[in-house]
């Protein structure tokens, strides 16, 4: 029988069953905390950063923290959202991010966590501008690794649920990136139907389907009129039909 | 040297095998399997690394992930002698530069680069371990120290005509450095001998003897009592790590000892490994009895390979000697062996889970934790993971007592400590003494009167300034894994700050954001500050972006690493003033419209009508 | 008494001053509370005296996007970047993506006059008349050259983005974006 627990969430009591993160426990209760790299259905990983709280005074990553009873945990404060917004624009500022032109603005979701934080001011961070490679070889299937944002959301699909291991980080530190089982994505069998290629697993345009561009007229997006949060997710199947 | 034969594309294949093969075909032994091809091969290309994956049942882009993690791998073939120049601050300041200069001109060789008849590689590497007899470079696995212009091009002339790097030794350094599996030019540059560690007549196995004879509960409670906490440098109380190792529930546990001594300016763990190796060994065995583990594994920092072949000897003295295998000291039921796995070139393997994600087979990435190690570490059982200093001290404390071990020291950090000394003084090298001495003391010790500053920890300590020089080495006031760098006045800090950024972010694993993104951006504005591109807002810019670094990263390489850059904002401020530019205009002085047309100029072969002044006259 | 505006497009399409247009019959009140200085809307092509406002569209790509804006900066109190080109770049800044060789503008002006089979230039020369201002060594966004006090994201930024900033800064309130007014797109 799971010990059942509480905790607070920014004041907030939230029910745990222990074993529980503080990003299910939230979830959970209704409570969203910010995310990227983690995602329903796959094993949190704690990269992205962007749903750091504080748990008791001490910064950790709610997607892979277990709750603990009756313990405190910061959320959307004011101190907490800063880092989130300077995660968000390192994001930025390190891949090229070309809104305008990107097929998956209006269901992206480094793009919508940048209007839920409401980054608009400008910073000293440098643009990176990384020269990085569009993989177009597949049929079906082109990456613009400029927008990779190192999420890892494809990664453990494709090796989680696909079961095929098509894509793995290569490289370290800035010069880290996604790799895949080949030369180019042509030689790997990786296919549309893969969880991995789903317009939900990739946050950005990284992945993009070809033909699939620019499906919904701009007014009609994922987040044209909703701020990212829980049960708005990255991209309406049906919509992507 | 017989020229080697190179292999064919069938022979390599086989090769292949024969390795994967002598790992049993298991993925977890991924980083053996590649050390082995990269020592015999030069190189892990895309056709091996398919090889591989198709043997140990895995797909080519995680051995891809594998090879390009690790800097001692190489995605193409590299030269059959890999020079790699020690690139650390201290290395740089003796000259390490003009030696790599001087490797690239007589070897034909570009730095980062091969030479074209495929015989040499050279690069820089981080930090070899060898500050204390600087510049020194690593050529294959043979190290050479205090390197000079003259000496290099010696060393280049042998080497083209033939010579083995391990030929190239001259005089072998005291102590076991000149031991026939060691034979090496290092110095072991001990300097001050203290009560624990490095006195004479530490009796062989006397530790273990006397351990064995009390029960692991025992043993915890001497261990407590001696107040001992890790000695890499986070100082975490090692009595209450093995204690939740034994105390988890588990088919099996491991112990683990960290020899990946990476943190710039540190040395100490070569002159145990070298001197104390038995003492190691002990205090692990030791830890194995207190937790009930019956594998345990040495973590040997690629840059230390040299000394393997000792190590697995002293290894295998114990085996026979009944005091590591079966039945340890005729204890029915007490199985322990060891094995030794070599590192690649990772600073970030020095953090305990990304140390045990290596020894996985895995891209020396840090796990979340929790759950931690002592819970769930090495293959997922519970894991003691310490330093190589902390399991000697251990293995004293069991011969000598907890309160013998806590009489020196604070009271909060007890016992002594080896400090590796290297930088602008006369004695550089190991000293050990006890916690809480004074870095004035210290300085007075290593005769280093003209010192400006001391960097206490490494990069991801703190450099303090001359009117701090009272404050104490201890995890009270100011901790340390043992690296202390002096920098005399005539060193210029920002420099100094620049060049750890640049180690930062090259060390950086980029698992996460703020680490992998956040130094790349600290350095670039440091640049620009040593340019005097910077207003004073830019302060409040670094401190504000360290800040996040060190909040949001997962793991103490990005806690840390702001470090450099908020601890001389804050001890040096005059350093960063004087470099500062008031910006009331409203310009940012960061932009430089001069270089931004240089190449403009250049192509249109005209200059600028707005920004160059005397155009007209021209 | 009325707030005075300057306007100017640097590196950018015009765009950005199209979407001022797209404020349509509220244009009239807000020539209620501001006068146009210096701007292409007028064609007052030098500021006449110092503004409250400046808008200015596009970054920065040669010299005398450079020299305009730090003009812009001398002579307004605010100076407000607006457009997805004066706050990261926008389209132009795809040329720094070739940034990485070792002669980049040359690489840069080659494929766009010469190496390129869609180019229609029979003189096979890259222009280079007196005239023309220097490039930049690549694109700089406005805050990377001069003091930015506001961005306006958007590409462009609805008329009623716009429209609601200016009404906000002409008030003295601070600008916070309503969530479907912010858009990078």
């Amino acid at each position: 029988m799971s010990k059942e627990f509480t905790f607070e969430i920014d004041g907030r009591l939230v029910k745990a069953v222990q074993g529980d993160t503080i990003m299910q426990a939230a979830d959970a209760a209704g409570v969203y905390i910010p995310r990227l790299c983690d995602t329903e259905g796959l094993e949190p990983q704690g990269s992205c950063r962007v749903c750091v709280v504080k748990q008791n005074g001490r910064s950790v990553s709610a997607c892979t923290q277990p709750a603990i009873a009756d313990s405190k945990v910061e959320n959307e404060t004011e101190e907490i959202q800063g880092y989130r917004r300077n995660l968000v624009r390192m994001l930025y500022h390190e891949g090229n991010h070309l809104c305008p032109i990107c097929e998956a603005s209006g269901r992206c979701e480094l793009q919508a966590m940048g209007y839920r934080l409401g980054i608009t001011q400008a910073t000293k961070y440098p643009y990176l501008q990384p020269v990085r490679p569009v993989d177009a070889s597949h049929p079906d299937i082109v990456l613009d690794t400029n927008r990779c944002i190192f999420c890892g959301r494809c990664i453990r699909a494709s090796r989680d649920i696909d079961g095929k291991h098509v894509f793995e980080y290569v490289g370290r530190g800035i010069h880290k990136r996604v790799g895949v089982n080949g030369d180019r994505l042509a030689q790997t069998n990786v296919e549309l139907t893969d969880r991995a290629i789903d317009l939900a697993t990739c946050p950005v345009g990284c992945i993009i389907q070809k033909g699939k561009g620019f499906f919904a007229p701009i007014g009609q997006r994922q987040f044209d009129h909703k701020p990212i949060s829980l049960g708005v997710a990255a991209v309406d199947p049906e919509e992507a039909e | 040297m017989a020229v080697k034969q190179p292999m064919n594309d069938q022979e390599r294949v086989a090769f292949i095998d024969q390795v994967c093969r002598r790992y049993q075909f298991d993925r977890s032994r991924l980083m053996d399997i590649l050390l082995d091809i990269q020592a015999e091969l030069n190189g892990i290309e895309a056709p091996l690394m398919e090889a591989v994956a198709q043997r140990l049942s895995i797909t080519r882009v995680e051995v891809e992930g594998m090879v390009s993690f690790y800097a001692f791998f190489s995605a193409h073939r590299q030269g059959e002698i890999v020079i790699r120049v020690s690139n650390d601050i201290v290395d740089r300041h003796a000259g390490a530069e003009e030696v790599a200069r001087i490797f690239s001109e007589e070897l034909q060789t570009p730095i980062g680069g091969d030479s074209e008849d495929g015989r040499f590689s050279l690069e820089f590497i981080p930090f070899l371990g060898m500050s204390d007899q600087a510049p020194a470079a690593m050529i294959g696995a043979t190290i050479l120290t205090r390197l000079t212009p003259e000496k290099v091009r010696t060393i280049c002339a042998r080497l083209k005509s033939g010579v083995a790097p391990s030929d190239l030794i001259e005089h072998y350094g005291d102590g076991n450095n000149a031991h026939p599996l060691v034979c090496a030019e290092v110095e072991n540059g001990i300097r001050q001998r203290g009560d624990v560690l490095l006195c004479e007549g530490i009796v062989d196995g006397a530790a273990l003897d006397s351990a064995l004879r009390r029960t692991p509960d025992d043993l915890l409670a001497e261990l407590s009592e001696s107040g001992l906490t890790g000695r890499g440098g986070a100082g975490f109380p090692t009595a209450r790590k093995w204690r939740v190792a034994a105390d988890t529930a588990a088919e099996r546990r491991y112990v683990v000892c960290n020899a990946d001594e990476g943190e710039p300016g540190t040395f100490k763990d070569r002159v145990l490994l070298t001197e104390r190796a038995d003492l190691m060994v002990e205090g692990m065995t030791i830890a194995a009895y207190v937790i009930g583990a019956e594998a345990g594994i040495i973590y040997l920092r690629g840059e230390y390979a040299y000394l393997r072949a000792y190590l697995e000897d002293v290894l295998r003295q114990r085996r026979e000697r009944g005091l590591l295998g079966e039945t340890i000291a005729g204890r029915e039921g007490f199985d322990f062996d060891i094995r030794i796995q070599l590192g690649a070139g990772a600073y970030i393997c020095g953090e305990e889970s990304a140390l045990l994600s290596s020894c996985e087979g895995l891209r020396g990435e840090p796990k979340n934790r929790p759950p931690f190690p002592v819970e769930s570490g090495y293959l997922g059982y519970p894991t003691v993971v310490d330093n190589v200093e902390t399991f000697c001290c251990a293995a004293r404390i069991m011969e000598l007592g907890g309160a013998w071990f806590g009489g020196f020291g604070t009271g909060r950090t007890t016992g002594t400590k080896l400090f590796s000394v290297s930088g602008d003084c006369a004695r550089p090298g190991v000293y050990e003494l006890p916690f809480g001495i004074t870095v004035q003391d210290l300085l007075d010790l290593v005769e280093a009167p003209d010192a400006a500053a001391v960097q206490v920890g490494g990069p991801s300590g703190q450099m303090i300034n001359s009117g701090q020089f009272e404050r104490r080495l201890c995890l009270e006031d100011l901790p340390t894994g043992g690296s202390v760098m002096v920098f005399s006045l005539h060193r210029n800090i920002l420099e100094i700050v620049d060049h750890f950024l640049e180690f930062f972010v090259e060390e950086s694993c980029g698992y996460c954001t703020p680490c992998r993104v956040g130094n790349v951006f600290l350095k670039k504005r440091i640049e620009k500050v040593r340019k005097g591109l910077c207003g004073a807002e830019d302060l409040g810019y670094l401190q504000e972006l360290g800040k996040t670094i060190s909040m949001t990263s997962r793991c103490g390489l990005g806690l840390t690493s702001p470090n450099p850059v908020i601890s001389t904002i804050r001890n040096f401020p005059l350093v960063y003033a004087a470099l500062l530019k008031s910006n009331g205009d409203g310009l940012e002085p960061s932009f430089d419209i001069q270089h931004a047309l240089e190449e403009s100029r250049r192509l249109a072969k005209r200059r600028s009508m707005i920004y160059d002044p005397t155009y007209d006259d021209a | 008494m009325k707030k005075r505006i300057a306007t100017v497009s640097l590196a950018g399409c015009f765009g950005c001053h199209m979407a001022l247009l797209d404020i349509d019959e509220r244009l009239l009140d807000l020539l209620q509370s501001v006068e146009f200085d210096r701007s292409p809307l007028n064609d007052l092509k030098k500021f006449t005296r110092r503004c409250d406002i400046g808008l200015v569209e596009g970054g920065c790509c040669n010299e005398e996007n450079v020299h305009t804006l730090r003009e812009f900066r001398r002579n307004c109190d605010v100076l407000i970047a607006v457009g997805q080109c004066a706050v990261m770049g926008g389209l132009p800044v795809m040329r720094n993506a070739i940034m990485h060789s070792e002669d980049p503008l040359r690489e840069c002006l080659e494929t766009a006059y010469l190496n390129s089979d869609k180019i229609y230039n029979p003189s096979n020369r890259i222009p280079n008349d007196e005239a023309l201002p220097l490039l930049l060594d690549k694109v700089y966004t406005l805050a990377e050259v001069v003091k930015v006090d506001y961005q306006i994201p958007g590409c462009p930024p609805s008329g009623d983005t716009l429209w609601y900033t200016l009404s906000a800064l002409l008030a003295g309130k601070p600008v916070e974006l309503p969530y479907e007014l912010l858009r990078y797109d």
